[in-house]
């Protein structure tokens, strides 16, 4: 350490707790240094934003974002999250970093110089190489255009709100939210999602309405051949595009009195949840990226003598905080802390590439066998960070899991599986444990938890009864047995209904297929026809 | 811990620096920015959730003291009302891992009962909160409280002609003080004129003399000369014949005398501060008070208050004496009606002040004192109020039985009882209790659709 010492330049980055901008400039500076040097690190361009506390609960009412369309729903948020942060339930987050390119991160100024450092480390370094490099976001996410199409969103539904009135917007959007979870594509489509398009598509979308608007071709000619076509099931569900999972999709394309305006915002509502989509898949890897990250560079700068002591036990402290893990039976308990379980799971990996644990204890022969056994392809290894740097770029939470889940660390964070079947009276089974009849049992279902397939509804669009009376059919394809709440789902429904203008039909099917239950709802209002 | 590597990376990464240096890393100082970018996201919550904020303002308003209530606060609402449904499953075999196993093995059954208990919400599984409490501000509290409430009569004045008037702009005239010439109006009617008679500008006609000088320069013939010289001198006449500006193409701008509404109010508190008045039934009188002040106090640029207190004599006093000093003697309200007229005659001109009084009695009044009372009221205190309220206030009784119509009416309560049937309008209530203070109060200014405008 000493030696370090003596080969770098030994001053500090900053003494106490106050900051200045040329302290956070020297600091991010400095965190480069490390992050791309070091690291290996590839990043978007960082813009780092210092805000206040109301600033920052500002944003947290609009899911993060610097800008976004209004709706009464993000200052409900806020009034919710503004009273729990006034009674202290809830302390505000150190940073907000959004996915785009240049890579946003909010610093709040209320930090201490050392938790800027480590703020600036984990957003602008951890969080934005992971969006830059891992594949989700690249497949589903346009980093360049997000915020250029959020203003454009903001605009073009502040326009409606001028020329069709405040209150049918707000239906269409409470309506087309109701939907937002049932509003993506689950796999890559054909076309990469190109942002920056999309607005100029929208303006051409109205031109054509206008210029090929012809009142009496809409009112006079007859059923075309398509409409015959459309009374055959399979060429109508060619037709419709059908089975559809995104029903977002399928309403903004074929609902049939929608006004354009009123597609245009099914649009957006469904970008927007596209474009989040991939940060629920990725919660574990994400924060474990960016608190490794921050972890890595905090410790190299304190060997580097960049910060003192003093500011080294403070970050530490914060960090413990932030990857505290409560057990099961702990009040604090809410399922796997995400940064937790993320920094283990990395910290682990390096451990196992390099053979040396945490502490810097060279692993047992018996530990080395099991690592070898369990991961053949990078026990050993020797290059930590090339290791993480590929998984950062080609996992997911799941295949994360499923696949870097060591036996060492599920006994060290005495994992269990519960299955809580209603059928079995007696009670909940502790069906695996942590032990070598366990492990993979164990894995497999905390991986499963991660999973967007299982964990998601699997609803999709399969028909339209167009030679009758119109009716939407949806499927819930039930899994394990657990079906919709009816409480939450009739509501919903009837918001489909009010997009589709006729009733909704849906049925809930198990894997042979059998009808287990149905749910209908019609229309609430009326939509003039468009 | 890997002190050789680094060494090694160091000097790459400077390079790697240096080029990217200028554009990479920005920081940007956003904390002037104007904040508040929610407000527009909480008024339409606010407003879609008016009624149920409304629900809840009234019932925090109705436990609360009158003070902290018109402070704005906290109130609880529930969340159906403004609830953003999503699809969900429940039921169903449920998998779960869970961290922390301290005695268990495989194939142990645990109770459901126990288990279900300490289990909790997964991560980021929303709220499960049937209410949720949030703050309002006080003005957001006063919109959602007075909302639907409305001043009696507020328009009296005007409609009566009143003597404060305000010029308003109302087009142009031919004639009128130079002061309020409108220069754009007159040079546009100007130049209306001056194009529709054709009148040459004065550079059509520099150029044409121009251009007869060069005619005779190059020529020095003046029978060229001479229609082009001709010419300039048909165009310069025209220029002097028509004017550029007209006499008639002035224009003033007219102002008219309008009346405005009257932005002053003041409100008179009498009370009868005799033996008979308890504290609990002062505290029923200030409340009132402290309501309609807040409520005048939205509704005019300036308030003024007076507290007049009476027993058998009346006089004006502050307003801690007038809730809180002890008083004693008999009971004469006409004194109290005497003090005020006594006062609007003195001070409150009511061609420019808005009269509002309130006043508050237990109903006490010597019998012979009654007529009076009724005569004072009819010929100088109701010609001059644009609103009259009589508050009786009761020991802890419910309003509900004191409505009953019974002998027990007080005498006071008769006289203006009496005088309400000949046509006069005074509002009256009766409240017992505190918690009937804000729906009394909501009573007599409800908005009653077109019935104001009528009277």
């Amino acid at each position: 350490m000493q030696a370090s010492k003596a080969a770098h330049d030994g001053t500090k980055l900053f003494d106490g707790a106050d900051w200045d901008f040329p302290m956070l400039q020297r600091i991010s500076d400095a965190c480069e240094e490390i992050a791309f040097g070091e690291l290996g690190l590839n990043c978007y361009p960082n813009q780092i934003e210092v805000i206040t506390a109301e600033q920052m609960l500002d944003a947290y009412s609009s899911v993060g974002m610097p800008l976004f369309y209004k709706h009464w729903s993000f200052g409900k948020h806020f009034a919710q999250q503004e009273a729990m942060y006034r009674k202290g339930y809830m302390g505000l987050a150190y940073e907000i970093v959004i996915n785009s390119s240049p890579c946003i991160s909010y610093l709040m100024e209320e930090n201490t110089a050392t938790m800027q450092t480590l703020v600036i480390a984990h957003a602008a370094f951890g969080h934005n190489h992971f969006f830059k490099n891992n594949y989700l976001f690249k497949q589903w996410t346009d980093a360049e255009g997000i915020l250029d199409y959020l203003d454009y969103a903001k605009k073009y539904i502040a326009k409606c709100e001028e020329k069709y009135g405040y209150n049918e917007v707000e239906r269409t959007l409470d309506a087309a939210h109701a939907l937002m979870g049932q509003g993506v594509f689950r796999y890559p489509q054909k076309k990469k999602l190109n942002l920056k398009e999309e607005k100029e598509r929208a303006e051409k979308r109205r031109e054509y309405v206008q210029s090929s608007f012809n009142e009496l071709f809409s009112r006079m000619v007859p059923a075309s051949k398509q409409q015959e076509e459309l009374k055959d099931v399979s060429k109508r569900r060619v037709l419709l595009g059908l089975p559809q999972t995104n029903v977002l999709y399928f309403l903004e394309k074929s609902a049939p009195r929608l006004k354009s305006w009123q597609r245009e915002l099914l649009r957006i509502v469904r970008h927007v949840a596209q474009y989040f989509y991939p940060q629920s898949q990725t919660k574990v890897m994400n924060e474990g990226t960016a608190t490794y990250v921050h972890y890595k560079i905090m410790t190299r700068l304190y060997e580097l003598g960049k910060i003192s002591e003093g500011n080294f036990l403070e970050f530490l402290q914060s960090h413990t905080n932030v990857v505290f893990q409560p057990e099961f039976d702990d009040q604090r308990f809410r399922g796997f802390n995400p940064y937790a379980l993320g920094f283990a799971m990395m910290q682990d990996i390096e451990c196992i590439v390099t053979g040396i644990d945490e502490r810097g204890v060279p692993f047992t022969e018996e530990q080395l066998d099991e690592n070898r056994e369990w991961f053949p392809d990078i026990a050993q290894k020797g290059d930590p960070m090339g290791v993480l740097r590929h998984i950062w770029a080609n996992y997911r939470d799941e295949s994360f899991i499923s696949q870097f889940l060591s036996p060492r660390l599920m006994r060290r964070m005495k994992m269990f599986h519960l299955c809580d079947d209603p059928v079995v009276e007696e009670g909940i089974l502790v069906n695996k444990i942590h032990n070598e009849r366990g492990y993979r049992e164990v894995r497999r279902q905390l991986a499963r938890n991660y999973d967007v397939g299982y964990v998601d509804l699997n609803i999709e669009v399969t028909d339209v009864d167009l030679a009758g009376d119109r009716e939407l059919i949806l499927q819930h394809k039930v899994l394990d047995g657990a079906m919709l709440s009816g409480e939450n789902a009739a509501p919903v429904l009837t918001h489909l209904a009010n997009l589709w203008s006729y009733n909704v039909k849906l049925e809930e099917v198990d894997a042979l297929d059998d009808v287990l239950e149905e749910h209908f709802a019609e229309p609430s209002y009326v939509q003039e026809s468009a | 811990m890997h002190q050789g590597l680094d060494s090694l990376a160091f000097p790459a990464l400077f390079l790697f620096s240096l080029t990217q240096r200028e554009s990479w890393m920005q920081i940007i100082d956003r904390r002037s920015n104007p904040g508040q970018k929610s407000l527009e996201n909480r008024q339409r919550f606010l407003r879609r959730a008016k009624t149920q904020v409304q629900k809840a303002v009234k019932n925090a308003s109705g436990n609360a003291n009158v003070k902290d209530v018109l402070n704005g606060g906290s109130v609880e609402l529930p969340i159906d009302g403004v609830a953003e449904p999503r699809l969900v499953r429940e039921g169903g075999v449920r998998n779960r891992v869970l961290p922390g196993n301290k005695k268990f093995v495989e194939g142990d059954i645990l109770d459901r009962q126990g288990e279900s208990r300490r289990k909790g919400s997964g991560p980021g599984e929303g709220d499960s909160t049937d209410s949720f409490r949030f703050v309002l501000t006080r003005e957001e509290f006063m919109d959602l409280f007075m909302d639907d409430l409305e001043l009696p009569n507020m328009h009296k004045k005007t409609l009566a002609g009143s003597l404060v008037t305000k010029p308003r702009r109302a087009g142009y005239t031919m004639s009128g003080s130079p002061t309020a010439i409108s220069v754009n109006r007159t040079m546009r009617l100007a130049t209306q004129r001056r194009m529709a008679l054709g009148r040459p500008t004065q550079e059509q006609v520099m150029s044409q003399w121009q251009i007869a000088q060069d005619v005779f320069e190059e020529t020095q013939d003046e029978g060229l000369w001479a229609p082009e010289y001709l010419k300039y001198m048909g165009l310069s006449e025209r220029m002097g014949r028509i004017p550029f500006i007209d006499p008639i193409d002035v224009r003033y701008r007219r102002f008219e005398q309008e009346p405005t509404p009257i932005a002053q109010a003041v409100m008179f508190c009498l009370m009868d501060v005799s033996g008979s008045m308890s504290e609990h039934m002062k505290d029923l009188a200030k409340r009132f008070y402290m309501l309609l002040y807040v409520f005048l106090e939205r509704r005019y640029k300036k308030v003024e208050v007076v507290f007049i207190r009476h027993t058998d004599k009346a006089e004006e006093v502050d307003e801690d004496t007038f809730f809180h000093a002890p008083a004693s003697g008999g009971t004469l309200v006409s004194t109290v009606l005497e003090e005020m007229a006594r006062i609007v005659k003195d001070r409150f001109n009511p061609a420019e002040w808005n009269i509002y009084a309130a006043q508050a009695s237990d109903g006490d009044n010597m019998n012979s004192d009654n007529t009076r009372t009724g005569e004072f009221m009819t010929d100088k205190i109701l010609p001059v109020a644009q609103y009259f309220a009589y508050l009786e206030v009761g020991e802890n009784e419910t309003t509900e039985h004191m409505h009953m119509p019974s002998l027990g009416d007080s005498p006071l309560w008769k006289t203006y009882d009496g005088l309400c049937s000949k046509g006069a309008s005074i509002a009256m209530r009766k409240v017992g209790r505190r918690e009937d203070i804000f729906p009394v109060f909501h009573e007599l200014f409800e908005k009653k659709g077109n019935q104001h405008a009528s009277q």
